[in-house]
């Protein structure tokens, strides 16, 4: 079982549309997949329409007196599951600091190693306990970075970050997200950091409208417009980051 | 999607024009609940062909097991399943499913693995093939969310060149973790006019709609006796049964799909022979007489084919015990036994095409349905007489034999031995329905341990002989490499070391059968209430 996680700092720069697409792909190829709705928002959840909301919420889950296993829903996709989002996850970061510090949610999904064969944790932005479980568990970080300075920043401070972790640490793979092709500095950083840096994926997921449309058809761009240039660049970005 | 299926059917008057229907007023029922949508991209829908695989004598399905070939344009892959949960499955594209193969030439997988050792020696077969058309329907919940989706297959199967339709199946499948929707759908289905739950699998379904049935064969005696029929009726009844069974071999056997087609037909030859020879005398007139010989007629024109297919079935077991040779040595002798098999083929082949086994199988039907029909020789005679006589008289015809017998005595003596202790077998088996069946299986068990102590004792020491004969005949074709002799050797020294352990455990074996106690047991199986 291999687990991908989408993580960025900062929110709305495409950590769940690309989780949502990747994770149909994996699916499309016969992959059995399960996507981790972390995010208290539910946006992903949302888009496979599934209720966020899990039985006990995230106490239970993370308590152990509910499994991963029952709470997890089937999508319209075959192959593909999910575990939804539940409000109580906002509270996530206070019961993993009574838990096994960092790394609960790996121990958590431990169990459904013979059941998945790729596992995407879908991360609500920010910097806390449950960011850095989700590092641990994961096998390769998946960054969107939007192409400005500041990000790339970003990134720096978070390979620094998981430089410092004991023993395993997850492959950190960048990709540009958002890009608009007519800004002049979108094009400049893309093209300087790709030069200058390794780990960066080549396909950039453009901005583009069709790929906010996903929440009003509540499906994966890659399934409502499959022959679309949105389309197309996930699926250049999962056969780069598979 | 899970496969969490519930299974219905639509009613035999719906099916045919009226299923398209049938269907639709399903998902107008289905249409009140849920919102309901065509699933164009749902697994399994589409059509396909399924072809069911069996062994001829059924060794699948007696294990409880189903074999599907699906056919899909896409490409093919087996199903193994046991009631109706999928054991296993692998693909096996462009695999000719018509064609009779073994088990063990098909694609290697999972299948493969879990059935070459059940169904060997034998091949295995078409048994049923139906054509269906699967269409998948999502059922939507308030936000559009798929939360079951209804399965509907369309089949079915040609019979004698007509397109026959079967029931349409329907099933509702459960998406994972909306148990109550799922329940909820398979209600409402449950609830439809015409929709019942479906009574058995598309397997079944497809056989009983080409007129067969499950175990349809069986190289067992299948006539059905009972106890007050006239003998002379009960023995014609199962002298019928050995004939059927000869008669539904003899095409396998010329189409050399498998070595057991042969080895059923010499088996119900046989028991025809000691049948004729043991229970004869209560049909008409000089009637067994006439027959037996052109039995022993059609027992020795199948005999050399059968023992070439032995040795060449237990051809690796064979070479597996070699010490000193190896087994590529013996190669030059299996490419040998081959080649003579082909030339008695053609022999066995001519034989059972001739007027004179044509004209055997038929004189023999017509007489003995005259027999059953006709007036009974020994009247007052019944089934339950002349099983209790002459199976106690075939007891006492092999005590007295094996008694005789002495550590000095010679193989013709065990040889003997084995011939009553078969007959014996045979007329118990004959008469196995008037028998306590506590008492018969403890009887026929005994009789086994006995009878498989005597073939190994005759198979060895003729296996033995004929390596001799096949080494001498192989010397004069020039076909024997110094190497090849002495493995042969190797084999016939091996051969003569099982013999010897065979003699070492006969007299065990035989006074485990014929000693007190299984006097005791024998009375007790022949023993009928007075009168």
């Amino acid at each position: 079982m291999k687990i991908y996680a989408t993580y960025n700092i900062k929110g709305g720069v495409g950590k769940t549309t690309a989780a949502v697409n990747l994770a149909y792909l994996s699916a499309a190829e016969g992959h059995r997949t399960l996507l981790w709705d972390l995010d208290p928002q539910g946006a992903a959840s949302f888009l496979f329409r599934i209720k966020p909301r899990v039985k006990g919420g995230g106490k239970a889950l993370i308590r152990g007196t509910r499994t991963l296993e029952g709470a997890i829903k089937g999508t319209d996709f075959e192959h593909l599951d999910l575990l939804p989002a539940d409000f109580t996850y906002r509270n996530m970061d206070l019961l993993l600091a009574g838990a096994k510090a960092t790394s609960t949610i790996a121990g958590l999904l431990k169990p459904l190693a013979a059941e998945y064969d790729n596992v995407f944790l879908d991360c609500p932005p920010s910097i806390s306990l449950v960011s850095e479980n989700v590092m641990h568990a994961a096998d390769v970080l998946l960054v969107p970075l939007i192409p400005t300075v500041l990000s790339v920043r970003t990134l720096d401070q978070l390979g620094d970050f998981v430089a410092g972790f004991n023993g395993r640490r997850p492959e950190v793979r960048a990709f540009f997200s958002m890009v608009d092709r007519r800004k002049r500095l979108h094009q400049d950083v893309t093209a300087k950091i790709l030069a200058e840096r390794s780990g960066v994926a080549a396909t950039p997921i453009p901005a583009l409208s069709l790929i906010e449309r996903m929440s009003t058809e509540r499906a994966p761009v890659t399934v409502f417009a499959p022959r679309s240039q949105a389309a197309r660049a996930f699926r250049d970005l999962w056969a780069e980051v598979a | 999607m899970t496969s969490d299926l519930r299974g219905f059917e639509l009613d035999g008057e719906i099916g045919g024009s009226g299923q398209a229907t049938g269907v639709a007023a399903v998902l107008d029922l289905l249409g009140q609940a849920f919102g309901v949508a065509a699933d164009r991209a749902a697994p399994g829908r589409g059509a396909s062909q399924h072809t069911w695989l069996d062994t001829f004598d059924w060794r699948l399905n007696r294990a409880g097991l189903v074999l599907d070939y699906e056919r899909k344009s896409r490409g093919g892959r087996l199903l193994l399943s046991k009631d109706d949960v999928l054991q296993a499955e692998q693909p096996a594209d462009g695999l000719r499913a018509s064609r009779p193969r073994l088990a063990a030439h098909l694609p290697a997988g999972p299948v493969r693995d879990r059935i070459a050792k059940l169904a060997s020696p034998r091949a295995l077969l078409p048994v049923a093939t139906a054509s269906s058309t699967v269409s998948v329907t999502r059922l939507l919940n308030a936000d559009g969310k798929t939360v079951a989706r209804l399965i509907v297959d369309c089949a079915t199967v040609t019979r004698a060149g007509q397109t026959v339709v079967l029931p349409a199946r329907l099933a509702i499948a459960e998406v994972r973790g909306y148990p109550g929707p799922a329940h909820r759908a398979a209600q409402l289905m449950a609830d439809a006019p015409g929709v019942t739950p479906a009574r058995r699998s598309a397997f079944l379904d497809a056989l009983h709609a080409l007129g067969r049935h499950p175990a349809d064969y069986s190289n067992g005696i299948t006539a059905q006796i009972t106890a007050q029929q006239p003998a002379s009726v009960a023995v014609s009844t199962l002298l019928l049964g050995l004939l059927d069974t000869m008669e539904r071999n003899v095409d396998g056997v010329l189409r050399d799909i498998d070595t057991e087609f042969l080895h059923d037909l010499r088996v119900a030859a046989r028991r025809t022979r000691s049948a004729i020879k043991l229970l004869g005398d209560v049909l008409p007139d000089g009637l067994g007489g006439r027959y037996a010989a052109e039995f022993k007629w059609l027992g020795d024109l199948t005999t050399p084919v059968r023992d070439l297919d032995v040795h060449l079935l237990g051809f690796d077991s064979m070479t597996g015990q070699l010490v000193a040779a190896s087994p590529a040595d013996l190669e030059p002798f299996r490419a040998f036994l081959v080649r003579r098999r082909a030339r008695e083929f053609r022999r066995l082949a001519a034989g059972l095409r001739s007027a004179r086994f044509a004209a055997l199988t038929e004189d023999w039907r017509r007489a003995l349905a005259d027999a059953q029909e006709g007036r009974a020789k020994r009247r007052g005679l019944t089934a339950d007489d002349l099983a209790v006589d002459r199976t106690g008289r075939a007891f006492r015809k092999l005590t007295a034999h094996g008694a005789a017998i002495t550590a000095d005595s010679p193989p013709e003596a065990l040889h003997d031995l084995r011939k009553r202790a078969k007959e014996l077998r045979y007329v118990l088996e004959f008469f196995a329905p008037l028998h306590n069946p506590a008492i018969y299986r403890k009887v026929v068990g005994d009789l086994k341990q006995l009878q498989d102590c005597l073939g190994e004792f005759q198979d060895d020491h003729v296996q033995r002989e004929e390596i001799h004969a096949l080494a001498d005949a192989m010397l004069a074709e020039r076909a024997a490499p110094a190497a090849t002799l002495l493995a042969m050797g190797e084999i016939a020294a091996n051969l003569a070391i099982g013999q010897a352990q065979a003699r070492a455990v006969f007299a065990e074996r035989f006074a485990g059968f014929a000693g007190p106690e299984g006097q005791q047991r024998l009375s007790a199986l022949l023993e009928r209430p007075g009168p």
